[in-house]
């Protein structure tokens, strides 16, 4: 019974949501320290420092392990929430010709397949944009002011959101996505330790509240780099 | 007052069903909400038609029996209360009332409003109970039960098996009644010979009547007209990956 349960059973599919959701949590704040480094004016060495930063990410081998951790994370959330959905549909084959759902819960819970969708396009494309390039190009090289060579995705990023032609839409891609992460994260962060059974009356008015400020902060800041670079650059 | 009323009608469970128009005069705001529909049936029965099917029982609001999706809500616009104990006040003259059954995969219509709730019920029995030998009681303190245990033990049984949760749940998610029954076991010392076999074997034939699975939205607590507590849902969600890891079987 047991060994069944562990793969089969609809909690043991919320754990997992759960552990690689917040798992992806970690990986965002990750993300945008590093991402955050587009703000240093180019006077700084904005080029060389995020070039560096760049390469390291690419080929440490600690960075590189967790990278994979990442995508199977990635992959993962987004295949068990899909079949999450698909049963939670199921479960409801007629629908009410009459629904109000907002008197008892709110729209982001209700909607989390359509906010992870939109995600998981977002992520195709961006990774399209820059990590098929940092990794099979193309992408062009220069000598850095220490010496070192490096792939210059830095110039691939700012052109991307200066573009006269496409970089407003890419600008606007990027916002949309950052107002679903918002909402993904303002129901899932806290939900998440619902789900593995992490509730507790002093300690979960708490998550309640850093995973608002987590699913408002984060998404912000990220949205801002790319209007930034286009309008302050 | 005056009362439109848009009414789910369906013969038996094969038959696909379809909303019906009813208009109702003098419903007087004392009533109940079964006694308005009990003043329909019986105009329903004098020209001759079939009367509407609806469940009830105790119509005090303590046996679970009643139901009906009424204006998008379970149990309709208030907060904390049954069908039965909800009152023709709530609603104004001239209003129209959409009145639907309970809707889920586990839960089929077996005559207009009537839904079969039977699911439950092989959830209880799967595991929702203590195998007791009889025999003389023992003295009560030999089993000592921490005041809070014991109010948090009695507040999970407070659920009346109604299905509100699952109506309400936009995945028709049993969740809420199954970790109400799961914990009002789970916290007693009576219960916990059996913890383990008890929730996986509970979330085992949950999941095989084909409730959904639980989203969060925190929708079934906020229906549950005995203010069930999430709190439950995430002890069940601790006590069933505890089982899981731990059982032996
Ligand atoms: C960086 C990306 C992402 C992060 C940080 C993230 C985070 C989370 C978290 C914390 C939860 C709550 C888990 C729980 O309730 O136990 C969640 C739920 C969910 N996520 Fe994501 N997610 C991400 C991407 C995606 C993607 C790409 C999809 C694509 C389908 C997706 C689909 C879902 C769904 C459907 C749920 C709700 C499952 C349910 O409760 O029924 N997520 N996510
Ligand atoms: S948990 Fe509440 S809504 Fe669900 S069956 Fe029990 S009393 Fe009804
Ligand atoms: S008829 Fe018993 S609770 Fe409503």
């Amino acid at each position: 019974m047991s060994n069944s349960a562990l793969l089969k059973s609809s909690l043991v599919k919320k754990y997992w949501m759960s552990a690689t959701g917040l798992f992806l949590c970690l990986f965002l704040a990750g993300h945008l320290a590093g991402n955050l480094q587009l703000l240093i004016s180019p006077e700084n060495g904005a080029r060389d420092a995020f070039n560096m930063y760049g390469k390291f990410m690419t080929t440490n081998i600690f960075v590189k392990v967790l990278s994979i951790v990442t995508y199977i994370s990635i992959l993962f959330h987004a295949i068990d929430g899909i079949i999450l959905t698909i049963q939670n549909r199921r479960a409801r084959p007629v629908r009410y010709v009459k629904e109000t759902p907002s008197a008892s819960s709110s729209w982001a819970s209700r909607n989390m397949a359509l906010l992870g969708t939109v995600m998981l396009v977002f992520i195709v494309l961006h990774m399209l944009a820059f990590w098929k390039r940092m990794h099979f190009g193309p992408i062009e090289t220069y000598i850095a002011a220490n010496g070192e060579e490096l792939k210059d995705l830095y110039s691939i990023t700012v052109l991307s959101f200066k573009d006269a032609d496409n970089g407003l839409i890419v600008c606007m891609i990027y916002l949309v996505a950052m107002i679903a992460i918002a909402f993904h994260l303002m129901h899932g962060f806290q939900s998440a330790f619902q789900s593995v059974g992490i509730r507790h009356p002093k300690y979960t008015p708490l998550i309640k509240k850093v995973g608002y400020g987590f699913a408002l902060l984060v998404p912000l800041l990220f949205a801002i780099i790319p209007f930034y670079i286009r309008f302050m650059l | 007052m005056k009362l439109n009323l848009k009414i789910w009608r369906q013969k038996n469970r094969e038959d696909k069903g379809k909303m019906v128009d009813y208009s109702i005069d003098h419903v007087s705001p004392d009533m109940s909400f079964l006694e308005m529909l009990d003043v329909l049936n019986e105009q329903l029965i004098n020209k001759g038609d079939d009367p509407i099917a609806f469940d009830h029982d105790c119509r005090e609001g303590i046996c679970g029996m009643c139901s009906l999706f009424i204006n998008g809500r379970a149990h309709g616009p208030n907060y904390g209360v049954t069908t039965c104990q909800l009152h023709m006040r709530s609603f104004k003259d001239g209003d129209t009332i959409f009145i639907e059954p309970w809707r889920a995969q586990a839960f089929p219509v077996i005559k207009d409003l009537a839904v079969d709730r039977s699911a439950f019920d092989r959830v209880i029995q799967a595991g929702g109970y203590v195998s007791a030998n009889t025999g003389g009681a023992q003295d009560a303190n030999c089993l000592p039960v921490p005041k809070e245990n014991a109010d948090k033990a009695f507040a999970a049984a407070t659920c009346i098996g109604c299905g509100a949760c699952v109506a309400t749940c936009k995945n028709g998610s049993a969740m809420l009644f199954v970790s109400a029954k799961v914990s009002q076991l789970a916290l007693l010392p009576q219960g916990k010979a059996e913890a383990q076999q008890r929730v996986l074997n509970m979330v085992a034939q949950m999941d095989a009547e084909g409730f959904g699975n639980c989203s969060n939205t925190g929708a079934c607590e906020i229906e549950c007209p005995k203010g069930i507590s999430l709190e439950n849902i995430a002890r069940m969600n601790r006590e069933f990956m505890k089982a899981s890891i731990l059982s032996e079987k």
